[in-house]
């Protein structure tokens, strides 16, 4: 059975600001998508069709769109998609070994999601978080930096309570010796 | 050229407490510059501000350090119809992680240079693009957007001068190439980011067919200095030919990685070994890529007197790019190095262009290849080849960002690559 998915009333308030920024309708596909994400976790099929219905586009549009960006979920994936980059920074600085200690941890290979639904882990590109490598993100949100397998433990046990990482602020080495 | 680093003090994100706030940022300076430009009787004519930056000789930050005030007069007389201008905070070039110092220490600098761009192009709308990791900057940002409406810098009949311009955040959502100007054109537009063609150019006809400017996030922040200072105490900044202040971001094998604001034209050295605390362990440095992966790595034995600075670094054999420094230690094997390089483009390829889409996947798939030990001598010249063949004959620039580092690494790391190939043994028919 397919799952029925709808906008409540903010939602459409919110769609309509995001259509006011625009000069048709056409740009708000990107926005929105992001907000049907944010909502169910997912831009499926049965969700594309929805945010083309709402846009009143196409749905063939609308499908282009979410397949050529990699951060729209096409598929379900975990509660937790831990993002490990190993783009050149992180791969000298340890990435790859980061994603061998996450897969042998959660029993599973980047691309996979845990059968708990618990985790996925995917290898990535770079996430403009060079000096600190090696790191990840965890589902589109919060970057968790200068990575140890420490930290990548407690990481774990955290997301397993449902605690998100803070996000972390980090300064210019130029500030830091001067405040 | 002799720059006095050491007594630097950053200029573009100044060490204030709090300067992402607005009200610091007017304490200190901030919307001076738009004040004079729009009101009293310092006010400047749109011509006047793009002579005034054109002058100061702006190099974009994004990559290409193309003159900003220049690519600005290149917008065509206006004809009463929207006209655009896009910002670009895409920043998805390995190693570039500077315009989110920007976003979240100095926000109001780029905006106010944003708004500042705008009235100099006769622009009623900003977009600001930026990446879809980038959520939490992206948050600051619109705080800092809305913030700047509520004290009229934005918005209707700014500082009564007549002069009007909205600005809002665009969230792209995982593409690099979405970076490229005319491909974010195409994402902003609510397509899928594929570049196009050009020309026609984004002045003659950008988004939604009108006029439209595209600059980097920094490149814009450097205005307000240029408008408080005037262009010529800008271009007294750093390398003559390629002036003022610049984020340069540290990663890879040095003990104190981050992003620091120095002057162009720094010795690559001092910045590797002063700045950066040198390498750990005291390995030796064995390659350094300048300006983020599309420019050609550097020997470390071959960086003595380059400096930061789109001539230097063109005579060292390599481009300024995002000034995005990768320092690559002794113990690193470029073979897996330029096929990590590689498996990015062959990703990011939008797939538009055959020697691009195909190119960028026998690269990697070559170098794969020879990283496994299954390379033969013979494939060395097949990445030549594969090199030879994407150079030059694509829509955009990333099928020759992708080709440059391998025939680079190749050309100056040569002795790796042998290493792990097999003699090619041909047979005699
Ligand atoms: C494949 C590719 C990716 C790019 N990515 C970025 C980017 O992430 N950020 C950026 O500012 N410029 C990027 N550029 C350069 C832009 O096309 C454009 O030149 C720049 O944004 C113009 O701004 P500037 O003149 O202020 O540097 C990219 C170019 C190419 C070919
Ligand atoms: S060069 Fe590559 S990325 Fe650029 S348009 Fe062609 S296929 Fe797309």
């Amino acid at each position: 059975m397919s799952k029925e998915y709808t906008f409540d009333k903010d939602d459409l308030k919110k769609i309509e600001e995001i259509k006011s920024r625009y000069p048709e309708v056409t740009p708000a596909v990107m926005p929105v998508l992001w907000l049907a994400q944010d909502k169910f976790g997912h831009v499926e099929p049965a969700v594309q069709k929805l945010v083309a219905d709402t846009l009143g586009l196409p749905q063939a549009h609308v499908q282009g769109v979410a397949s050529f960006y990699t951060q729209y979920y096409k598929k379900e994936k975990g509660k937790f998609v831990l993002d490990v980059c190993t783009s050149f920074s992180c791969q000298i600085c340890g990435g790859y070994e980061i994603l061998d200690h996450l897969e042998n941890k959660l029993g599973i290979k980047a691309g996979e999601t845990t059968e708990d639904g618990m985790f996925s882990i995917q290898s990535v590109e770079c996430l403009g978080a060079c000096g600190y490598a090696p790191m990840l993100q965890v589902t589109n949100d919060k970057y968790v930096n200068n990575l140890t397998t420490e930290k990548v433990d407690s990481l774990i046990e955290n997301l397993k309570q449902g605690k998100m990482p803070e996000f972390e602020s980090i300064p210019m080495p130029q500030h830091e010796t001067e405040s | 050229m002799n720059i006095d680093w050491k007594n630097y003090k950053p200029i573009l994100i100044p060490a204030i407490k709090d300067l992402h706030k607005i009200d610091v940022y007017e304490k200190n300076g901030g919307y001076k510059a738009l004040k004079k430009v729009l009101s009293g009787k310092s006010k400047m004519t749109p011509e006047e501000v793009v002579n005034e930056v054109k002058d100061a000789n702006i190099r974009g930050r994004g990559g290409a350090g193309f003159n900003a005030g220049l690519k600005w007069s290149f917008m065509p007389k206006p004809d009463g119809g929207p006209r655009y201008l896009a910002c670009n905070g895409d920043e998805s070039e390995p190693g570039t992680f500077k315009d989110r110092k920007i976003f979240e220490y100095n926000p109001h600098s780029f905006i106010e240079g944003a708004i500042i761009a705008a009235y100099a192009m006769q622009i009623q709308t900003i977009y600001v693009y930026i990446r879809g990791e980038y959520r939490d900057f992206i948050d600051m940002m619109d705080v800092a957007i809305s913030d700047a409406y509520k004290k009229g810098y934005l918005g209707k009949d700014i500082l009564k001068s007549g002069f009007s311009v909205d600005m809002y955040t665009h969230m792209g959502a995982g593409a690099y190439i979405c970076g490229e100007e005319s491909s974010l054109m195409n994402s902003l537009e609510g397509k899928r980011g594929y570049p196009r063609v050009k020309p026609p150019f984004p002045a003659q006809k950008g988004l939604w067919g009108r006029p439209t400017t595209i600059n980097n996030i920094e490149t814009l922040a450097n205005v307000p200095l240029v408008i408080n200072n005037g262009a010529k105490w800008f271009k007294g900044i750093g390398a003559e030919t390629h002036p003022g202040p610049v984020l340069y971001g540290i990663s890879g094998h040095v003990n104190r990685p981050g992003v620091y604001e120095y002057p162009t034209g720094m010795l690559l050295t001092d910045l590797i070994n002063e700045v950066a605390g040198g390498v750990p362990g005291g390995k030796k440095v064995k390659a350094v890529v300048p300006g983020g992966s599309s420019t050609p790595p550097l020997r470390g034995d071959s960086l003595d007197g380059v400096r930061m600075d789109a001539d230097s670094l063109r005579e060292a054999g390599s481009m300024m790019g995002t000034a995005g420094i990768c320092v690559v230690d002794e113990t690193v094997d470029m073979v897996d190095f330029t096929w990590r390089i590689s498996g990015f483009y062959h990703h990011e390829s939008c797939g538009q262009c055959t020697p691009c889409r195909d190119g960028t996947g026998w690269l990697e798939k070559t170098l794969d290849k020879i990283r496994r030990g299954d390379g033969e001598m013979r494939d060395i010249d097949l990445l030549y080849e594969i090199c030879t063949k994407m150079e030059g004959r694509t829509i955009c620039a990333l099928a020759d960002a992708a080709a440059w580092p391998v025939r680079y690494a190749l050309d100056r790391f040569r002795e790796d690559f042998e290493a792990r190939c097999k003699k090619t043994v041909y047979a005699l028919a």
